[in-house]
């Protein structure tokens, strides 16, 4: 079972590039994400159901919290795209910013990817293996490559690029912390056990009492530096501005809401191993550095930020950074961070889609340029203004709990610094994007963008065309049942997690926070 | 067999000084391929506790995908945009190949001071293997031409894997595999992207991939 949870995204994949009629691809790429967040829905009432396939891979406690979030991102992000792939896939576009002419990427192959990418990110939170975990995760940033070029100009280009150069680096320093990992396991251990157990978690939390110190902290060093730049950390961030900026919003919330977070679990993996092996606080304190660093990087580049994209980018930077320091901190930290990371999901996906909104119907990404949205794109104006208060953590969104919980938690350990540091920037943050939410629902004009065009052309009587051409384009999109359904119930699933927390919700974070040892 | 390994590492340490040294985009895929056929002949001398066609079938995997199938998908890349030599690369020849001395001298040091459990690891595979991926990294940071920048990711993939022959007696097949097929979709995806980047910009220097930026309001 849990094998047809990794195998059913990837055979829709094959069969979506073999398909030629769009309408028949778009319902299987609906039709595969709803099923496959039924069987993650059956995993979570019955667990039983899906048992362990040998020992490299099961569905433990930490694993399923990120599975349920991709799969449910998944699902939100489908129904959007298929919105998204109506609106887009044709021969030949202009440039929303520069208006030169390209063409995308044909809609089979960014379906297989999208379906590819669920089908890798799945593994990802199944594997119970350091090795297998390692090329499920080189495996998500291949398949989500070409999901970043989907347009096909040079600014995509460059973005993947660098995103491709960067992350394969990164995971390559992994890939030699991995066998960093193999090397601390003693010889006398590596006799008796059989190979294929060697690098699992079980096994090695069993043998951690005799596994090498100095080896175990070189591997927890790198495989942090090469997993943390697929998370994002700074410094180690420079591809992830540009990726998400580029790529399609729907690759964008997927990319932040669920790929940031599968390399999270892959860290979380890694700490367990020392915290078993009594390198908890080294491992710790190493963390919250990192997670702090990044929170103070993402919140100098917010503050003046002016391309919407890539404060949402940025903002993403420094919510791995506020799930660093929660783990860093420990105790009721772990709960806190695993809290926020299903929070962070949610919000900023519905904040990447309803991004894509306004690309769309503006064409632009600079905020200052997005005027009068209230009038034109009424719900994913609304639901703009809500989310970004839910993402700087204002209540009564779960953002606004589990940053209060990570915060309490500092308190609890008395980490007077820690936690200064980390009130005065998420106050910078918060000032940061509500300064530019200002921008944009202020600007200079508050007219509609085409009557603008008119108003302007019919004032200046003689010279009317030339202003008429100057003039703001029309808008392209208005708002759809498809692009704000998706945002809608995203948001409204942070807001409930807000107010009131589920018991198997509390239950099962309380698992996963277990298995992270002390 | 042991005068094997150790010569074959010995070339090994060679061919990154060859590819720090060479200006010539030929000359540094040549150095490359020549590390994918030596990683594949490795497991083959070293003497590792596996089955036979386990070992026939890694090192086939290694001299086929590295050593010719790789090169020849960046010659062609090279060929079609008709670059021959990587003209003025940050870090220039001379100092790259000190920078190489130096990172030799280093993973010596750390190398033989590293102790591999159960010991039956070559004197010289652990500071080759870092070396190698040094050399790649620093290949990979220190030149503009993104063809050159995915050799060095070639590189130091082979540094990294040739450091996990000292522990291939744990590693389970499918691990490998796994790792071996993602070296190769990697390079492929590279390779494919700078066959875009060549088509759209006409020129491969990443470093003229700088439109996106943080720009002051």
């Amino acid at each position: 079972m849990i094998l047809a949870l990794v195998a059913l995204p990837a055979l829709a994949a094959v069969a979506a590039f073999l398909i030629r009629s769009h309408a028949l691809r778009r319902s299987l790429l609906v039709a595969v994400a709803v099923v496959h967040a039924g069987l993650v829905g059956l995993l979570w009432i019955d667990p039983a159901r899906f048992p362990a396939m040998g020992t490299w891979l099961a569905s433990d406690a930490l694993g399923r919290i990120f599975l349920a979030i991709a799969s449910l991102l998944f699902l939100a992000v489908s129904v959007s795209a298929v919105g998204f792939l109506q609106r887009e896939s044709g021969a030949t576009s202009a440039d929303t910013e520069e208006g030169f002419l390209f063409s995308n990427a044909p809609e089979a192959v960014f379906t297989a990817c999208l379906l590819g990418f669920l089908s890798t990110m799945t593994l990802v939170t199944v594997s119970q293996h350091f090795g297998l975990l390692w090329v499920s995760i080189e495996a998500t940033t291949l398949v989500s490559a070409p999901l970043i070029h989907y347009h096909r100009h040079h600014r995509s280009l460059e973005a993947t690029w660098k995103y491709l150069l960067v992350c394969s680096v990164g995971i390559a320093v992994a890939l030699l912390g991995t066998y960093f990992l193999a090397a601390s396991v003693p010889s006398a251990a590596g006799a008796a056990r059989s190979a294929a157990t060697s690098l699992t978690f079980s096994g090695l939390a069993r043998a951690a009492a005799s596994l090498d110190a100095g080896w175990l902290k070189a591997a927890f060093l790198l495989l942090l530096v090469g997993y943390g730049t697929k998370m994002g950390l700074a410094p180690m961030h420079t591809w992830l501005p540009d990726a998400h900026s580029e790529a399609p919003s729907v690759v964008s919330a997927l990319l932040s809401g669920a790929l940031l977070n599968c390399a999270f679990l892959a860290v979380l993996r890694v700490l367990s191993v020392c915290a078993a092996a009594g390198l908890g606080g080294f491992g710790r304190q190493t963390i919250l550095v990192l997670g702090l660093v990044s929170m103070a990087v993402a919140a100098g580049l917010i503050i003046g930020q002016p391309d919407y994209k890539r404060m949402l980018a940025y903002s993403s930077v420094e919510h791995m950074g506020i799930l660093c320091v929660g783990i860093g901190l420990g105790g009721l930290g772990d709960w806190g961070a695993l809290f926020h990371a299903v929070n962070h999901s949610f919000t900023k996906a519905a904040l990447f889609l309803l991004a894509g909104n306004f690309l769309a119907a503006y064409g632009t990404k600079k905020s200052s340029d997005v005027n009068g949205a209230a009038g034109t794109l009424p719900v994913t104006a609304a639901l703009w203004v809500a989310g970004l208060f839910a993402i700087t953590g204002a209540p009564p969104f779960g953002v606004f709990s589990s940053e209060l919980t990570i915060l309490r938690a500092g308190v609890n350990a008395g980490a007077w610094a820690v936690v200064a540091i980390y009130s005065a920037l998420l106050v910078a943050v918060f000032v940061g994007m509500i300064t530019m939410l200002l921008r944009m629902s202020q600007g200079g004009r508050t007219d509609l963008p085409n009557q603008a065009g008119h108003i302007g052309s019919a004032a200046a009587g003689g010279r009317g065309m030339a202003l008429a051409v100057a003039a703001p384009p029309p808008l392209r999109a208005a708002d759809t049942a498809l692009s704000v359904a998706a945002p809608l119930v995203l948001l409204v699933l942070t807001g409930v997690l807000g107010l009131f927390i589920p018991q198997f919700v509390d239950t099962a974070l309380k698992q996963a926070a277990l298995l992270l040892g002390v | 067999m042991t005068t094997w390994v150790e010569g074959f590492l010995v070339i090994l340490m060679l061919t990154n000084l060859w590819l720090l040294g060479s200006s010539r985009l030929l000359s540094c895929i040549a150095a490359v391929s020549v590390q994918g056929v030596l990683l594949g002949l490795l497991p083959l001398v070293i003497g590792i506790d596996v089955p036979v066609w386990r070992l026939i079938l890694q090192a086939g995997i290694s001299i086929g995908f590295k050593g010719i199938a790789l090169p020849l998908l960046l010659l062609r890349a090279a060929r079609s945009v008709d670059v021959r030599r990587e003209v003025e690369p940050i870090v220039g020849y001379s100092a790259s190949l000190l920078i190489g001395v130096a990172a030799l001298t280093a993973s010596l040091f750390i190398g033989l001071r590293l102790p591999i459990h159960g010991g039956a690891a070559p004197l010289l595979l652990v500071p080759a293997a870092l070396f190698t991926a040094l050399t790649g990294l620093f290949i990979i940071v220190s030149r503009r031409s993104a063809i050159v920048q995915a050799l060095g990711y070639l590189a130091m993939e082979s540094g990294i894997a040739a450091f996990g022959l000292a522990l291939a007696e744990q590693e389970p097949l499918l691990i490998e595999m796994g790792t071996f097929l993602d070296a190769f979709v990697a390079i492929f995806v590279m390779g494919i992207t700078i066959y875009h980047i060549s088509r759209e910009f006409d020129h491969i220097d990443s470093d003229r991939l700088s439109s996106l930026k943080d720009s002051p309001q």
